[in-house]
């Protein structure tokens, strides 16, 4: 089989298992899993065979594998899709193979496979667990099983395979169309437990929002086909093609071509992967299943958005000088480093252990579109990487930790909520690999010195940006502490300390299904770090081959100066990581149950507007959903519908009425009826007067007959005969 | 030879009789008689028209045979006719046979 076939056939398997699993397997649990893992594996095998023969290819970015063939006709030429494997994508098709693959495996276990139905479970609602009784007749109660378990891998399925078809396509739009396929995967994901009103608004609010992102990008898209006939990159990133759209004017606000495709584009990532302003929906999307959360966070969803402007750098950056930012860019690093900044000072007041690392996630994902923005392209692509490894990790982590929590719950029958970080604590001893693998996480999201994957790529941005844009710099610094500080705080309080409740006291590891993927992603996420060594960097510099800037820097056209090594960034990243790690274990510490929270006392009121995330949602609803649903129900339908339009129709029936009534009583009923009736009444009245001739007699009617006869015959006698 | 007057004369006189008979007896079986009368003076007509207008032709004498069959099937009916009202309203005077009034 040769590389360009076996890339085509990546995104099948997903798709194959999403179909057989909704029209013949969903009703054997173990079926539909087996299958979806299944393909998961042959997708995660092919796309390791892939990339283990892209990376011993020689001057892989220049020569990369494509293949496309001609799909739609338009006019004279075609419209060609295909696929497209550079390093750029091989480095991609890396961590979503891995993250996918274990956030599959994850789910056996997180949906509590082997375990009996709940008594009362319902679909689409959460598993409330079941009653159990031992053989040595104690009653237990324990976690039950998903009731929409194969629906569940169904989606799932699906949801990978738009992400596989997005990182292999040469184009912007097969790009697209994989794009929307997660669109649509993440909304039927959030609103998974569609009984929940929470999740139903959460699935509505994901899917619109990203929808004002998606919007502008399909301009940007239907833009650069207008402007250069083609969607495939290769054809886009060629020098002539770039110059040309830089060289035309759009005619908006005095941008090139290229600028204003290229902030359209952005705005479709800006929705996608939550960024400022289009952040609201990544945090309500905690309301469906952990391990969509980490599909969505790591694995698939929000990476895309930023792989779609790490693949259009090339549009995005045309016409850059050194020092001399394109619109395109300078948005980027703005809303790059505000959404960073924005989402961190959220985090520190957040109490929900998932939403917690939803924010962190904005934050990170504002990192990378800064790096992008200042044009550090490959510490962009290097965080894009380590970052989706470390977030999968916590997210299944978290999800592991509320696993454990809600067995506690069930276990003592407490009504408290199983998410929320201040009901846990001490759980390191209750559930050690989810403790050790967490603490990974963590370290590497606070970019922990040396030992971290994050460290690695955030001190490449740090670095990065120091030598480039300073303000930059400096804010992306202060999101660093921040990052560090909530997630050593979210540590300490879930894991170290006392148990503050009985159920994180009772609280138990999860079987190995949840753990296996945990070890697996936590390798990654300290391992994937020394790929990116810079060169110059004290001691362990050189050790390693820097394969990370090597590899990806050959994706563009001119591989990127690797930069001269600076000790201030290097500074810099160890006192934020270390002091921000430091601070929240000692504000932490001493935690104790029924307290209030150290940052509210130290905050104030600065606290309840963080901790209502800057009132954006409560914004919004005024801007925009209470208009619309204003729009909707007092204006389209109170006054436009039943009263304008109504109005109308109850007018015309009622004057239809007045003229049919009319019509009735001066022209129907004496003129039409009179006249029916007057023929039938005379007819009647001549018929009673001959009827008195009717005797029945047959000689009366005889002597009639020749009376008649007699009469008549003298007649005509008399006219015949006696006339002439 | 007898002229044809004669017979015309004595065939409108049994006509008449019959006529008679018919409008005026209240029996039903003496109205059929009378019917009787009428369909011979017609026959008597028929007959003395051909013997002395169209000799040579049979048209004359066949017509009253027919009239003949048809008179004995008339006869054949109304008789069962009277007989089946005799037997339901045990009597065969005309004036009482009024079932067909309205």
């Amino acid at each position: 089989m040769t590389t360009n076939l076996l890339i085509w056939l990546i995104p099948l398997p997903p798709v194959l298992a999403f179909f057989l699993i909704v029209l013949f397997t969903n009703r054997s649990k173990t079926l539909s899993h087996t299958i979806a893992v299944g393909a998961a594996l042959l997708s995660w095998l092919a796309s390791m065979i892939v990339i283990f023969q892209a990376i011993n290819t020689d001057k892989f970015g220049l020569h990369p594998f494509t293949s496309s063939i001609p799909w739609l006709p338009t006019g004279t030429t075609y419209l060609r899709i295909g696929v497209l494997v550079d390093p750029l994508t091989a480095v991609t098709l890396f961590f979503v193979a891995w993250t996918v693959l274990m956030i599959f495996i994850y789910s056996v276990g997180y949906h509590n496979f082997g375990q009996p139905k709940g008594d009362h479970d319902r679909p689409g609602l959460q598993p409330h667990g079941a009653n159990i009784s031992d053989p040595q007749g104690f009653k237990h109660r324990v976690l039950s099983i998903e009731p929409m378990y194969s629906r569940f891998f169904a989606f799932i399925a699906l949801f990978a395979f738009g992400m596989y078809t997005l990182v292999v396509s040469d184009n912007l739009l097969t790009l697209f169309i994989g794009w929307e396929i997660m669109g649509l995967c993440s909304y039927l994901l959030i609103g998974f437990w569609y009984a929940k009103p929470s999740a139903r608004a959460a699935m509505i609010k994901a899917f619109l929002t990203t929808r004002v992102g998606d919007v502008f990008m399909l301009l940007g898209i239907a833009y650069l086909y207008t402007a250069t006939g083609t969607l495939t990159y290769r054809v886009i990133f060629s020098q002539p093609v770039l110059n040309t759209l830089v060289n035309t004017s759009s005619g908006f606000f005095g941008l090139s071509a290229a600028a204003l495709i290229g902030i359209l584009l952005f705005i479709g990532t800006v929705g996608k992967s939550a960024q400022w302003p289009l952040h609201v929906w990544l945090p309500d999307a905690m309301e469906g299943p952990t391990p969509v959360s980490a599909m969505i966070h790591a694995a698939t969803m929000v990476s895309a958005g930023v792989y779609m402007v790490i693949r259009m750098f090339p549009l995005m950056s045309a016409g850059f000088q050194p020092g001399h930012l394109t619109p395109p860019m300078m948005a980027m690093a703005v809303i790059g480093t505000f959404t960073a900044i924005f989402a961190a000072t959220i985090a520190v007041a957040q109490n929900d252990i998932k939403r917690v690392l939803a924010y962190s996630t904005i934050s990170q994902l504002g990192f990378m579109i800064a790096a992008l923005g200042i044009g550090a392209y490959v510490a962009a692509v290097f965080h894009l990487v380590t970052h989706a490894f470390f977030k999968a990790l916590l997210f299944l982590g978290s999800g592991s930790v509320i696993h454990g929590v809600e067995h506690g719950v069930l276990h003592t029958g407490e009504e408290i909520d199983p998410q929320n970080m201040f009901n846990m604590g001490g759980l390191r001893k209750k559930m050690p690999v989810t403790f050790w693998t967490f603490l990974i996480g963590g370290f590497a999201l606070s970019g922990f010195p040396i030992l971290t994957a994050g460290f690695w790529s955030k001190d490449e941005i740090l670095a990065d940006s120091f030598a480039h844009a300073l303000p930059v710099f400096i804010i992306l610094a202060l999101a660093a502490f921040l990052t560090a500080f909530y997630t050593m705080r979210q540590i300490t309080l879930t894991f170290l300390g006392k148990a503050r409740t009985e159920s994180a006291h009772h609280a138990h590891e999860t079987p190995w299904t949840m753990t296996l993927p945990l070890v697996v992603l936590a390798i990654f996420a300290v391992a994937f770090g020394w790929s990116g060594i810079n060169k110059e960097f004290p001691l362990l510099g050189g050790l390693l081959p820097n394969f990370i800037h090597d590899f990806v820097g050959s994706t563009l056209a001119e591989l990127p100066e690797e930069l001269v090594f600076s000790y201030i960034p290097l500074l810099t990243s160890l006192v934020v990581a270390l002091g921000g790690l430091f601070l929240g274990w000692w504000v932490y510490r001493d935690y104790k149950a029924g307290e209030v929270d150290p940052v509210q006392k130290a905050l104030g009121s600065v606290y309840t507007v963080l901790k209502n995330k800057y009132y954006f949602d409560e914004l919004y609803d005024t801007i925009f959903v209470r208009p619309a649903v204003w729009m909707a129900v007092i204006f389209s339908s109170l006054w436009m519908d039943r009263k304008v339009i109504d109005g109308i129709l109850h007018w015309f029936a009622h004057i239809t009425g007045v003229i049919g009534s009319f019509l009735r009583n001066a022209i129907d009923k004496p003129i039409i009826n009179g006249t029916a009736d007057w023929v039938g009444d005379t007819t009647k009245k001549i018929g009673s007067l001959f009827r008195t001739i009717q005797t029945g007699r047959i000689q009366q009617y005889m002597i009639l007959a020749l009376v008649s006869f007699a009469a008549f015959s003298a007649l005509f006698y008399y006219l015949l005969i006696l006339a002439h | 030879m007898i002229p044809l007057s004669w017979y015309l004369v004595f065939s409108a006189a049994l006509f008449s009789i019959g006529l008679y008979g018919v409008l005026a007896r209240k029996n039903a079986v003496a109205i059929l008689m009378g019917i009787e009368l009428m369909l011979n003076a017609v026959n008597i007509n028929l007959v003395a028209f051909w013997r002395y207008r169209t000799p040579q032709m049979i048209g004359g004498q066949a017509f009253a045979v027919i009239v003949f069959a048809v008179a004995a099937a008339e006869v054949a009916v109304g008789l069962a006719l009277i007989i089946s009202v005799y037997r339901r309203r045990d009597s065969v005077a005309a004036d009482e046979i009024d079932l067909m009034k309205w």
